[in-house]
């Protein structure tokens, strides 16, 4: 207390301030501001400024994260031109199997599809990590499950049995799609892996439920038009396998 | 790759608090973040492995900052054409408006502006901020004294009329 420097520095004030001194610095600040009011009004202030500046704005931490900034929306720039590639050379399933070309012409009629594609991969993306949280009713409701989609979309919902496929059904939740409310529903291997029918009714266009294949990022994507509802399962699988269970999905919607 | 997207999505939520509060609406804080995101991405490629992610996304930032500033999509005072001197008075008033603040931040010129609230809201260390702007740690230091300062000065300015009328 007794040898105090004559000045003290603007640079320490502020580390004082921002709490980054360590104790025998911070001793020499508080002695110094025992003696010079003035700069000791200054430090308060600035504390003060420090917390007002966190009251008005970290309630912007839990704002949700608008879709657009999702990298999922970004990576769809750069895979456009892949995913018209995929659509125009894709294979097709015309009927239920058997391969043919798909059309361009169709590609006009296709956005609506091509839309929930996009939103079908993002909502895998976004609820497949989740560990407590993945569905918002679990599989020992699914009766109820059902019912509430199937009202909400104002169509019959059902979540196929993929057993058969390895897949059990973990649950489903609600989601607001391009046209209205969407339906998810999560399944799950036994290595954990996680596939994700989205359900989107009100598609325009009568679709011929031929299978259309697209990727964005790792996910894979195989949609289909059944009647007016939009189906697309999600999965981080190799094509091959996703069909599989695409294929399994389909029998299983219309048995 | 999956694994850099969580790491960006992770810092989303302070890259859009700290636009919120540079530039003062939420429309042009999106915006900022949302350019932010697409050069990001785009540069990727240059981001190094192992360094900083949250510095190197707000270095961006700050980049695309000033650009959105040259392109007028954002307008604030640069020190340049600061001629906001308002004396200092010392205030003790704990119950400023939060409101002045925010009006406060929009009048102080954006280069003071940015250290003020990259060390006060971010609470990002000196270093950091002198890497993130590109500026030297004696430069960072100037600019937060004198932004501090000005800060202070102008939540002073702004209460101290209706003060006087209470009284």
């Amino acid at each position: 207390m007794s040898k105090q420097s004559k000045q003290l520095s603007e640079e320490k004030l502020h580390a004082y301030v921002d709490g980054r001194l360590d104790a025998a610095h911070r001793a020499e600040v508080e002695a110094w501001l025992k003696q010079n009011p003035a700069d000791a009004a200054r430090v308060d202030d600035y504390r003060q400024q420090n917390v007002m500046l966190q009251a008005l704005f970290n309630p912007v931490l839990n704002e949700p994260i608008p879709l657009q900034m999702h990298p999922q929306a970004h990576q769809r720039n750069y895979l456009q031109p892949m995913r018209y590639a995929a659509m125009v050379g894709g294979m097709v399933l015309s009927g239920i199997l058997g391969w043919s070309l798909h059309s361009s012409v169709e590609q006009n009629s296709q956005q609506p599809v091509l839309a929930m594609v996009n939103r079908a991969a993002l909502a895998h993306v976004v609820y497949t990590p989740e560990v407590l949280h993945p569905v918002e009713v679990t599989n020992e409701q699914e009766e109820q499950l059902t019912k509430w989609l199937s009202k909400r979309l104002g169509n019959n919902i059902r979540a196929p049995h993929l057993t058969a496929a390895g897949y059990e059904l973990l649950g489903g939740r609600l989601l607001p799609g391009n046209q209205g409310p969407v339906a998810q529903f999560m399944y799950q291997d036994a290595r954990g892996m996680r596939l994700t029918l989205y359900i989107s009714s009100k598609m325009a266009g009568k679709g011929d439920a031929s299978f259309r294949y697209a990727k964005e990022g790792k996910v894979g994507v195989f949609y289909w038009v059944d009647e007016d509802l939009g189906y697309a399962l999600s999965g981080e699988l190799a094509k091959p396998d996703l069909l599989n269970v695409a294929n399994a999905v389909y029998q299983g919607l219309n048995q | 790759m999956d694994n850099m997207n969580a790491n960006i999505v992770e810092q989303i939520p302070r890259l859009r608090r700290y636009a919120r509060a540079l530039t003062g609406d939420s429309h042009s804080a999106d915006d900022l973040v949302q350019d932010t995101l697409e050069r990001a991405w785009s540069k990727l490629y240059m981001w190094r492995r192992g360094s900083d992610l949250r510095a190197w996304m707000f270095s961006i930032m700050h980049n695309t900052f000033i650009n959105h500033i040259r392109k007028n999509k954002i307008v604030t005072v640069s020190m340049d054409d600061d001629v906001l001197e308002i004396p200092t008075r010392a205030t003790q008033e704990d119950d400023l408006h939060l409101r002045d603040l925010t009006a406060a931040i929009s009048k102080l010129a954006y280069e003071y502006r940015e250290v003020v609230l990259l060390i006060g809201l971010e609470q990002m260390s000196y270093e950091d901020v002198a890497k993130v702007l590109g500026i030297p740690m004696g430069t960072v230091m100037s600019r937060l004294s004198r932004g501090r300062g000005k800060l202070r000065s102008l939540m002073a300015g702004e209460s101290a009329p209706v003060l006087r009328r209470v009284k």
